[in-house]
């Protein structure tokens, strides 16, 4: 079982980047299952969500506490939350940002989603939409492949941007 | 603004959304009303607002009910005050959904009644706190979770069904003018029986409008005609300033409409259904003004 | 059609494939997605149906109420408070002997305001007459709303049914979901004492001492011949869809040693806590229990038996438990574990069968101390 950890504030995307993840795990022919966990269900408040991803039928609904891979869509959550916490020892942290964390103690990449969603026009009510864009990275990462990613994403939305946007975080994602 | 004290009785760190008309209003509710008041908040915005066991956001008292409740557990507040000799503030303070459609027989009831206290409803105009359906109190032709296509019939007039209770005191608010606000609930506190004031309460991502525009939506709901600023003292009508001028010339509607997500794609017949409510409803101020019935 | 949904979209999904004349919505944490999906499937004409957006949960029932005997297929859904709020209307509604078919997305109850995971709501409601299944899939959420109309519907049941799936951890999880086109399989509304002006009637008038009891004992019959209904029902289904349903969902049961009874999303986990404890050695089991009401007979004889409680009877015990022991005459280790959503993993419930003291009761992360 693969478990992702997804931190975000509300109003960015986050609960949808989750259960965009799982539909594309599961056009890949995966079980996979998202949750979001709220606090108070408002803009701007630290939201988790959790995606789990198996060859088998997922019976577990707890919250992951040791996720394989953490994913920060809004790094200023770090200052109140601890995003590592739990992550396993060979375990990957995936962070919106156009620079790497200083000291990270796991495998740490970046890409910067939120470049990539300005440069492409995706932009909605003046904030930029992270959730599309994180799984072109996450594909390059090899959690979910690409075509299953843009299957996802024109099943999920009809703007095109969308799936141009993931392609791009495909691309510029170095691991 | 210099006559409104400086003391704060919403702390820092509330859990409200950048640009919440709710919590702007509810800052200088507090300041108007003092540090001898409870306040009664049935489910809604406010309840979210005040933050999380075990920290509350309020530096008074804040009793949360259910959501039908919120006037009947005033009530009752209030006729315990009394017999305490307390003179300590009741005010409920309510989202529209609790008070026009699952809060509304609980209003009737303690305003039939009576009761010693102040109900006041901060209305965004649907079920905010649940993530924007329709309410009895959501415009006509307005988008929400439940009314997809825009809501097919007009705005519940919260105001005529308070008014036909005759409160000794009632007003229309909005979180555009503060210091109207300020005033209107310092007079409703130093009269004694039922009292209601009813703000509009322009919502950033329920009425889908950029965050920093809250005042501006304010401004163009009452400059329109939309939303009329007045007072009544045991009945006798004193309309705002602000709607003072609305009536004599409002500003277009279209200005006010176009500036809302929820409004998109409204249909031209619907606008013009929403003018003539608006129209009918200045005329219907100005006759009552002029005497002429 | 193959995809992936949360738990309310699943219940709603169900509902437009039972297309209901009538729909009563009113909005509630955790289960207004399943009203606003509705009001979308109507707005776009996937379903035609009369979408009432009432101002209360009371007038929610009773809008179902007038709609069911006036004659069409109506639903709900509610939560929690909302529930509770509909209180005397859900009486009402068995009473009255109407198919109703009602989503319970289960929520703790305040204060303080708690919109996580709890069963005490649907408990609460536990004498009223209706019929009550807990689902733990969203794949179950779809296939259970579907046979909820069709149970109640039947002439022998003739009761109205509650649909309860835990507050977030089902109602908003994403597993997948494969909808079916039910075809015959819900036959067309017919409900034998509709509203009919050429064979007037009056409906539930003043009712004598001599008389009303009759009236309740013919619900208590009802409710014993809708055993025979739903198993009728999940055997049809099963043979139409492909998907078998029970009283209870048994995981490694055959030789086992202990029992774990628990309903909705714990009893799904469970099943990750037998093999656990299997992997360690332990002759363990789930029995995930479905059907609260009618509560089934449970084969339950000489193993040791945890039930998981996640709703409780001040003074008096785990409502399950109590049932269990009511039913087998078996002592349990009583659970009381995820009220208000408090989390419980499946490292948890390995332990509560570790620990297990036969006949008596624990309070998941409470100590007696405190």
């Amino acid at each position: 079982m693969y478990e992702v950890r997804i931190h975000s504030r509300g109003g960015q995307g986050g609960v949808t980047a989750a259960r965009l993840l799982a539909l594309a795990a599961f056009r890949d022919g995966k079980y996979a299952t998202a949750c979001p966990f709220y606090g108070a269900e408002r803009r701007g408040a630290p939201v988790v969500s959790f995606v789990r991803i198996d060859d088998e039928p997922i019976k577990i609904y707890s919250q992951i506490h040791e996720p394989d891979l953490v994913v920060v869509l809004d790094t200023s959550i770090m200052d109140v939350v601890d995003v590592l916490q739990g992550l396993k020892g060979d375990g990957t942290v995936l962070l919106n940002s156009a620079h790497t964390l200083e000291g990270c103690a796991a495998t740490c990449l970046h890409v910067d989603l939120t470049g990539i969603a300005l440069a492409t026009d995706l932009v909605i009510a003046g904030s930029p939409i992270l959730n599309t864009p994180v799984l072109g990275a996450l594909a390059k990462m090899g959690v979910v492949t690409l075509p299953s990613v843009q299957q996802a994403i024109r099943e999920m939305f009809t703007d095109e941007r969308n799936v141009r946007a993931a392609g791009a975080a495909y691309e510029e994602l170095k691991i | 603004m210099s006559a409104i004290p400086k003391e704060e009785y919403l702390l820092k760190c509330t859990s409200a959304c950048a640009g919440c008309s709710s919590s702007l209003c509810l800052r200088y509710v507090l300041k108007a009303a003092g540090p001898d008041s409870v306040l009664v908040v049935p489910a809604c915005c406010t309840s979210v607002i005040q933050g999380i066991y075990p920290g509350t956001a309020m530096n008074v008292p804040v009793y949360n009910i259910a959501f039908a409740a919120a006037a009947a557990c005033a009530s009752g507040m209030s006729n315990a005050f009394e017999t305490l000799g307390k003179e300590t503030n009741v005010i409920v303070y309510a989202g529209d959904g609790g008070t026009v459609d699952i809060g509304i027989q609980a209003l009737s009831g303690a305003l039939e009644r009576g009761t010693n206290f102040l109900y006041i409803c901060y209305d965004n105009e649907a079920y905010g706190n649940t993530g924007m359906q329709r309410s009895g109190s959501t415009p006509l032709g307005a988008r929400t979770t439940t009314t997809p296509d825009g809501k097919p019939t007009a705005k519940k007039d919260l105001d005529r069904i308070v008014e036909a209770h005759n409160p000794p005191y009632m007003a229309t608010a909005c979180s555009a003018y503060p210091l109207d606000l300020y005033k209107k609930v310092k007079k409703a506190l130093s009269i004694p029986g039922p009292k209601f004031i009813h703000i509009l309460a322009p919502c950033p991502p329920g009425w889908r409008y950029p965050t920093e525009k809250t005042v501006e939506i304010g401004k163009l709901a009452v400059r329109t005609g939309t939303w009329v600023l007045y007072e009544r003292e045991y009945g006798k009508l004193a309309i705002s300033g602000p709607s003072k001028a609305a009536m004599r010339r409002p500003a277009p509607l279209e200005d006010y409409i176009g500036a809302q997500g929820r409004f998109k794609n409204i249909k031209p017949e619907v606008i013009e259904e929403m003018r003539q409510g608006v129209e009918q409803n200045l005329q219907r101020f100005a006759r009552e003004e002029a005497g002429v019935c | 059609m193959l995809t992936i949904a949360t738990g309310n979209k699943a219940v709603a999904t169900a509902v437009r494939d039972a297309k209901p004349g009538v729909v009563a919505a009113y909005p509630i944490t955790p289960q207004t997605e399943i009203v606003e999906q509705i009001a979308e499937f109507v707005t776009a004409g996937d379903l035609v149906s009369q979408y009432i957006p009432v101002e209360s949960e009371h007038s929610a029932m009773t809008a179902c109420i007038g709609a069911s005997v006036a004659g069409v297929r109506t639903f709900t859904a509610t939560s929690s408070h909302g529930l509770l709020y509909m209180h005397e209307m859900v009486h009402w509604a068995a009473g009255a002997r109407l198919p109703i078919v009602m989503a319970n997305v289960n929520r703790a109850l305040g204060p303080g305001w708690n919109t996580w995971a709890e069963h005490t709501d649907a408990f609460s409601q536990r004498d009223t007459g209706w019929l009550q299944v807990f689902v733990g899939t969203v794949q179950e959420a779809y296939d259970a709303t579907l046979m909820a109309f069709k149970i109640a519907e039947d002439e022998r049941v003739l009761l109205p049914v509650m649909v309860n799936l835990d507050g977030f951890s089902l109602s908003h999880i994403m597993q997948s979901l494969e909808t079916v086109d039910p075809g015959d399989f819900l036959p067309e509304y017919h409900l034998p004492h509709a509203i009919d002006t050429e064979n007037p009637c009056g409906y539930g008038p003043m009712t004598g001492l001599n008389d009303y009891f009759r009236f309740r004992w013919d619900i208590e019959r009802s409710t014993r011949d809708s055993v025979g209904v739903i198993a009728e029902v999940e055997r049809e289904f099963a043979e139409r869809f492909g998907r078998s349903y029970g009283p209870t969902e048994e995981y490694r049961c055959e030789d086992a040693d202990v029992i774990v009874i628990a309903m909705g999303t714990l009893g799904k986990e469970a099943e990750v806590a037998i093999d656990l404890l299997r992997s360690e050695g332990v002759k363990a089991g789930s029995m995930r229990l479905r059907w609260f009401r009618p509560f089934p007979d449970l084969d339950l004889a000489g193993r040791d038996v945890v039930v998981i409680d996640r709703g409780y009877s001040f003074g008096f015990g785990g409502v399950i438990a109590n049932s269990v022991r009511a039913k087998t005459g078996i002592e349990p280790y009583s659970v009381i574990a995820g009220l208000g959503g408090q989390e419980v993993t499946y490292n948890d419930i390995a332990d509560f069968v570790r620990d297990r003291r036969p006949g008596e009761e624990m309070w998941f992360g409470v100590s007696e101390d405190v």
